[in-house]
Order: C-alpha cells, then structure tokens, then sequence
C-alpha cells in the first residue's frame, strides 16, 4: 500500500515537472510577444503626435523693412513663438512675388518647436510670459495642430519644426536601386553557376564556404571594406549613395544567393531531364524553363534581402552616410542620407522635439519593411508552385 | 547615373541590335544559297556576333573607368572612345567573317554564358579577399605603430592625443595616446554575455514550444512573432534602448538603492538579447525537428513524459545543433553595432558592474571613422585594428559552429 502511495507521488511529481516545464516554454513565447507589443506601443506612443505640427495664425508684414529684417515681420511678443525657418524665407518669398510687398497677409505659419512641444504637453523650455503668450492664442483660437505635411516634404533641418524625412527617403531610394542592380544579377548568376552548371570541384566548394562565411561576417566589416576599398582606392565620393549602394550591395549578395539557390533547388529534376530530352542546350534549359519557374521565389528572396538592406544603418555609418543633407541628392555621387541614418543622425540629437521625429521617422521606416515583407509572403504564397 | 543609363539606350543597344541583325541576316542567306542548314540556328549567329562586337569593347571600357577612378592611369576620353569603337568594328568584321555552316554558334554562346557565371561568381570571392586584405593592410599598418602587446593587455585606450602627433606638435608636452583594448574588450564579452543570457534561455525554450507543444495552427501564429523581432532594423532596436530602457533601467536601479548610468551596459545588452531571440530559436526548432521520430516515439513509449523526453532523449540529441545556434547568436551579437552605439556609452571602462557605462569594439570603429580624423591617423587605424580582431573571431565562431552543425546533420538526416 505504501509503495502504491509512494509511486503515486512519484507519478505526481513527474506531472508537476512537465506542466512547469511546459509552462515555461510557454513564458519564453509570451516574454517574446510581450515585449513586441510594448516595443511597437513605446515607438507609436512616443511617435504618434509628430504627424501634426502646431501653427500660429499671424499677420505677416511684407515691406523693406521686414525683408531686411525678418523677425520684424510679425508682431513682437510672437518673433520668438514662430518658426526662424519660416522667417529666413522672407525675403525669398518676396523674390518669388514681388506683389507681396508692402501688403500684410493673414496666415498659418509654423510655430517654434518648443512651442509645438508646450501645446503637446511634451518638457518645453518655455519661460512663463511665453507660455502665457501661447495660452492667450489658444484662448483666441490663433494656435492650432494641423497634419505634419513638412515631415514628408522637407529634407533634414537643424530647426526640429522644419525637419522631414524628403532627402532620407530619395537617399534611400538611389542607395537601394543601386543594390539591386549590383547584386540581384550577379547573385542570381552565382546561383545559377552553382546549383546549375558547377561540377563538385574544388572551385565551388571554395565559392560555396565563402557565401555562408560572408552571410555571417558583422555588417560593420563590410563598410570597412567599403571605406578601404571603394572611397580609398576608387574614390567613389564619400557619403555618396554610391559608396552606400555597392557597400550594401555586397552585404545583400550572399542571402540573394542563399535564397536563389534554395528555390532553382526546389524545381524537380524532371524539368529539367524532359528540356534535355527534346535537345536543349543546358542554358536554354536553364533560361527557357528553371528561371521562369524559380521566378516567384528568386523575387521574394530579393524583396527579403532588400528589406533587410533597407534597414541597415552601420555600414552606411562608416562610409560617412550621416551627413546633414537639406535638399535631396540629385545623383549618385552627391552627398546623400539614409531613413535609418536619419534616424539615428535625429535620436542623436540634444534637441528633445526630434524625439517625436525619430519615432515617427521610425514608424515610417517599419511600415515600409513590413509592406515589402508583406508583398514577398504574397508572391511566395499566390505564385510558388508546391511540386 | 541616369546618364550611363542613357547612353547604353541609345548607343549599345542599337548597336547590338545592329550586330544581330547582320549576323542572323548572313546566316539565314547562307543556308538559302547553300539549300542545307548551318550548325546552329540563324539567330544564334546573330549573337554570335553580338557576343564578339560587345563584350570586348564592354570590358575594356570597364577597365578603363576602374584604372581612372583609382587614379593609376587616366585614360583621354577621347581616346577611350576611339579604343572601344575599333574594338567593336573589328570585333563585328572578325564575327561575319567566321561565319560559315560549320561554325558552333551556340556552343560558342554557351561557353560564353558560362564564363559570365563563373565570373559572377568570383565576386564573392573577391569581396572576401578584399574584405580580409583591406582591413588586414591597415591592421597591419596600426600594428606596426601600436606594439600588438600592448593593444592585447593594456588597460588604457585613449586615442584622443592621438591627432596631436599627427598635427606635428608630438610628444612632450601632449600626453601620448595609447591604445589598450582590454577595457573594449570586456565591455563587448559583457554586454554579449547579458544579451545571451537573455536569448538563450527564451529562444531555446520558444524553440521547445514549437516543436514540442504548439499545434500547427498556434505555430503559425507564433512563428512570424519571433521573426519580426529579426527584422525590425537595429537602429530602430537601438533608439528603443535608449529612449525606453535605459531610463527603466536607471529607475529601477535608483528603486533598488544602486547606482545605474543613463549609458549602462544592462539595456543594450537587454535589447540585445531580444534582438538575437529568432537566431537561436528558428537553427534550435530545425535541429530538434530534424531528430528522428523514432527516438520521440520510443521515449514516449517507455511512459516518459513529454518533458522527460525532450531533457533526456531530444536535447541531449540537438545539443551539437543547439551549440551552434548560440555560437551564430553570439557572432551576431559582437558584431551588432547600433544598439550599442545608441544606447551604450564611448568610454572605454574596465568593470564587471554592468549599471556603469562602458563601451565595445564596435562603438569605438564608428566613433574612431566617424569623426574628423584623416584617414591615416592612428586613430582611424585603430579602427581598423579593431575590425581585424572582430573579423577573426566572428570567422572562427562561423566555422566552429557550421563544423558542429554538420556533425549533426552527419549523425541524424
């Protein structure tokens, strides 16, 4: 009876054993998830009232006067309420249409960033009689938040007010088109040469060691490699999308190859036995039946490793991609940025009103990543042919 | 750019065209005189012809920007232009006039295919080369102005003097730089080590849910889970730790009654080891997978539980696979730059407190080639003196863990 009980208990500590440990596996997931959405609502929270940006209804003064002297173009308990950016431009403004002077236009401008923060109710550094300035437009209805319109059309600004993501976004296009053109035909190539033609020779096994040693090299190394080799001995301009865009290319090759050979490995050898058949050459097989089969995965390997490309910043750091760039670059050699390098050029920042900015730079920079991945699990899903 | 683009438009590809037409046009006139077929298909001369009138006069063109963008030979555009031109007319004359019904055109454009692959595929290679050469030449140079000793043992990185000596006024009065790497050293194995022990664990056991637990349906789910935290950019994980984390951090530690820098090592280490989650979790959920089932089923015929399983039969089994996964895991979290440039500090510190503030190998390459130094002062050098050392180890945890991963895939699949 005594053993029975004994063997009882033993049975019940060993069920004990497996709920905790099952309940432990369970926790690691839950951690994983929870800290995910504590990630994304942290980034959303912080970054979510940057998509309006105060503005102040002033009357503007256009005159000689104001055009040599912007801040006397606006009443003068609000020159240091409204935006220097919008004040510098003045007298452009009066270039651009000389109709304007000598008249005093009613509109919404842009108000000083700390301003924008106060209204917020974000840490400030306003002093009291600007804070009671502020409050007595509010009370007028003269102070309002309207759509951040800025944030998407500006390039980079040293005023917070005036900062916008236009050059990061045109940099990240030019770096990553450069990308592609390098490295989806050459990886591509590679992957045919060796899933396709190579014979198991010392050559591929050579080529084959080295792919899965670069996937795995740090990304840093990579714009080393890129300073030393591209900047030094090439003299592509530095901070260039160029220098960027062939940094990072060689940084893509390897998982567009990876992924490229997984999917011409997945089309079955009866394809390609049935095109030898009827006479074609290995490169009509290759080129009139395996890629055209291969396609749909060859495209979600590279919209993966273009995504990843996207979101890489240190390389780019080290071929000097943190410039501070106003206006967008126009070619592939003039100086360029980034969107993860203007986030971290912004989150580096001392000013607290970029912080919003970084967080919504960064909100930006995901939903693009997850619109990309979201187009690759598409084509693999609707096009991929299970054999 | 837009340029290059344009002048391939309009002037290689008529020409192409051009070279195309001729070529297929004589061979198709050939055969109708002759009233037999030649050895390959019209249009296969006309690449033929193609092939010889472009690709010398391409990769001669090619050559000529690399020799004028590194400066060793500035090639006269005028010349340039001439020296591609006849290159590509006596290409084309030479093309029409082999021509005849027993050449093997499509051999010929066969074996010309596979020269491109294979050059394509020396690139890797030669990104390789270039990567270790590039970085080992300036090692080499630092090395030989640093003594290797020193920069292994000593325990004082200060490279800030480092410009003095480069602007002339050296020595005597400035206080010499000096370039001990111990202190980067051990801020990197110590935020590498918070960031293991925070990944390892989640991943292995996420690993065990998956494989062991999860119905499909809940795998499906749970899985995109882990691989978004792959994805999400590091810069983004990086504004994460220093924006949210580190100041919990500092709170906590204050709740506590210690004494936390705003630049401690705890966060990024923290954030890293989420970040490094998906690495251990999706190679640890292969490898248990890859298992045989009989030795699942036997286990479980013997009336142990599912947990006694999985700690007696499968892990001991996956244990190889599961070293290798957190030898990759590892790789990836020395070599990861912007959390730690964002979130840990620049100050090279020689402690075991990880609520001080410290710094890694790789802050200090950003810092060192960021900066306004010029490309051959010390400090840059540093840079790359540091790279070498993470080259090397990244390399050998690379090739020990695929040595480990494949003993496994020997034994089991």
């Amino acid at each position: 009876m005594d053993k029975e009980k004994r063997r009882q208990q033993r049975i019940n500590r060993r069920y004990r054993g497996e709920t905790i440990f099952r309940a432990c596996s369970m926790m690691a997931i839950v951690v994983a998830a929870a800290f995910l959405i504590f990630f994304l609502v942290d980034i959303i929270r912080t970054g979510y009232t940057a998509f309006q940006q105060t503005e102040i209804n002033v009357d503007v003064v256009y005159n000689q006067d104001t055009v040599d002297f912007p801040q006397t173009a606006v009443p003068d308990e609000l020159s240091d309420l409204v935006s220097r950016g919008f004040l510098r431009l003045i007298p452009n403004q009066v270039e651009a249409d000389p109709e304007l002077m000598g008249t005093t236009q009613n509109m919404w401008i842009l108000a000083e960033a700390e301003v924008d923060q106060y209204i917020k109710g974000k840490p400030n550094k306003l002093d009291e009689e600007e804070i009671a300035v502020v409050e007595k437009l509010r009370a007028e209805g003269k102070i309002k938040k309207f759509f951040n319109k800025g944030f998407f059309t500006n390039g980079d600004s040293k005023l917070p007010e005036m900062a916008g993501l236009k050059s990061a976004v045109i940099g990240t296009l030019y770096v990553l088109m450069l990308t592609m053109m390098f490295s989806i035909p050459v990886g591509v190539m590679t992957a045919i040469y060796l899933e396709e033609f190579a014979s198991d020779n010392w050559l591929t096994r050579i080529i084959e060691v080295n792919i899965n040693n670069l996937a795995a090299i740090p990304s840093i190394i990579f714009g080393l490699l890129g300073l030393a080799i591209f900047i030094n001995i090439f003299g592509v301009p530095r901070s260039s999308a160029l220098a960027g865009g062939l940094t990072l290319s060689l940084m893509t090759l390897p998982v567009i190859i990876i992924s490229t050979r997984a999917s011409l490995r997945s089309v079955p050898d009866t394809i390609r036995q049935g095109a030898q058949g009827v006479g074609a050459s290995p490169w009509q097989v290759v080129w009139h039946h395996i890629l055209p089969l291969s396609l749909p995965g060859i495209m979600t390997g590279s919209i993966i490793g273009l995504a990843h490309a996207m979101g890489e910043t240190a390389p780019l750091l080290i071929v000097g991609m943190l410039a501070y760039i106003p206006s967008a670059p126009t070619s592939i050699t003039e100086a360029a940025t980034v969107l993860p390098a203007q986030i971290y050029t912004w989150s580096s920042d001392s000013l607290r009103a970029y912080t919003e900015r970084t967080a919504l730079g960064i909100i930006v920079l995901l939903s693009i990543l997850l619109m990309l991945n979201a187009v690759a699990v598409v084509l693999r899903n609707k096009y991929e042919r299970k054999w | 750019m837009l340029k290059v683009l344009l002048y391939f438009l309009i002037g290689v590809l008529p020409l192409c065209y051009m070279a195309f037409y001729i070529g297929s046009k004589k061979a198709k006139k050939g055969e109708a005189a002759l009233g037999e077929r030649f050895h390959s298909r019209p249009g296969h001369y006309g690449w033929f012809t193609v092939i010889w009138m472009a690709v010398p006069s391409l990769v001669i063109s090619f050559i000529f920007t690399l020799l004028g963008s590194s400066k060793v030979f500035i090639v006269p555009a005028s010349m340039r232009l001439s020296t591609v031109l006849v290159l590509a007319a006596f290409g084309l004359w030479f093309a029409l006039r082999k021509i005849n019904p027993s050449l093997r055109a499509r051999n010929f454009i066969e074996q010309t295919i596979k020269v491109a692959l294979i050059t394509a595929s020396l690139v890797s290679i030669i990104t390789t080369i270039g990567i270790v050469f590039s970085i080992l030449f300036e090692a080499m140079h630092f090395f030989s102005k640093v003594p290797i000793w020193d920069f292994i043992t000593g325990t004082e990185w200060s490279p800030d003097t480092a410009f003095l000596e480069g602007a002339g006024r050296d020595g005597s009065e400035a206080a010499k730089a000096q370039f001990g790497s111990l202190p980067i050293f051990s801020g990197t194995f110590i935020i590498t080590i918070i960031a293991l022990l925070v990944a390892v664990p989640i991943g292995l056991f996420s690993a065990i849910f998956m494989s062991e637990y999860a119905s499909n349906r809940v795998r499906g789910m749970v899985k995109p889970i882990l691989e978004i935290l792959a994805g999400i950019p590091t810069v983004v994980y990086g504004f994460f730790a220093a924006i949210t984390v580190s100041p919990l951090v500092v709170r906590t530690a204050e709740a506590m009654g210690l004494q936390a820098d705003y630049t401690n090592a705890l966060s990024p280490g923290l954030v890293m080891g989420i970040m490094i989650i998906p690495f251990v979790s999706s190679l640890s959920d292969d490898v248990i997978n890859a298992i045989p089932q009989n030795m699942r089923e036997g286990s479980l015929a013997l009336g142990m539980t599912r947990s006694e399983t999985m700690k007696h039969v499968l892990l001991p089994a996956a244990l190889p696979g599961i070293i290798s996964a957190v030898l990759l895991a590892l790789s990836r979290a020395i070599g990861e730059t912007m959390i730690v440039v964002m979130a840990a500090g620049l100050q090279p510190n020689l402690t075991w407190n990880p609520l001080e503030g410290m710094t890694t190998v790789t802050v200090r390459i950003v810092d060192a080639l960021t900066g306004d130094q010029s490309f051959d002062s010390l400090e840059t050098l540093s840079a790359f003196g540091l790279g070498f050392v993470l080259l090397i180890v990244t390399l050998i945890l690379n090739i020990v863990s695929s040595i480990v991963i494949r003993k496994f895939r020997k034994q089991y699949v």
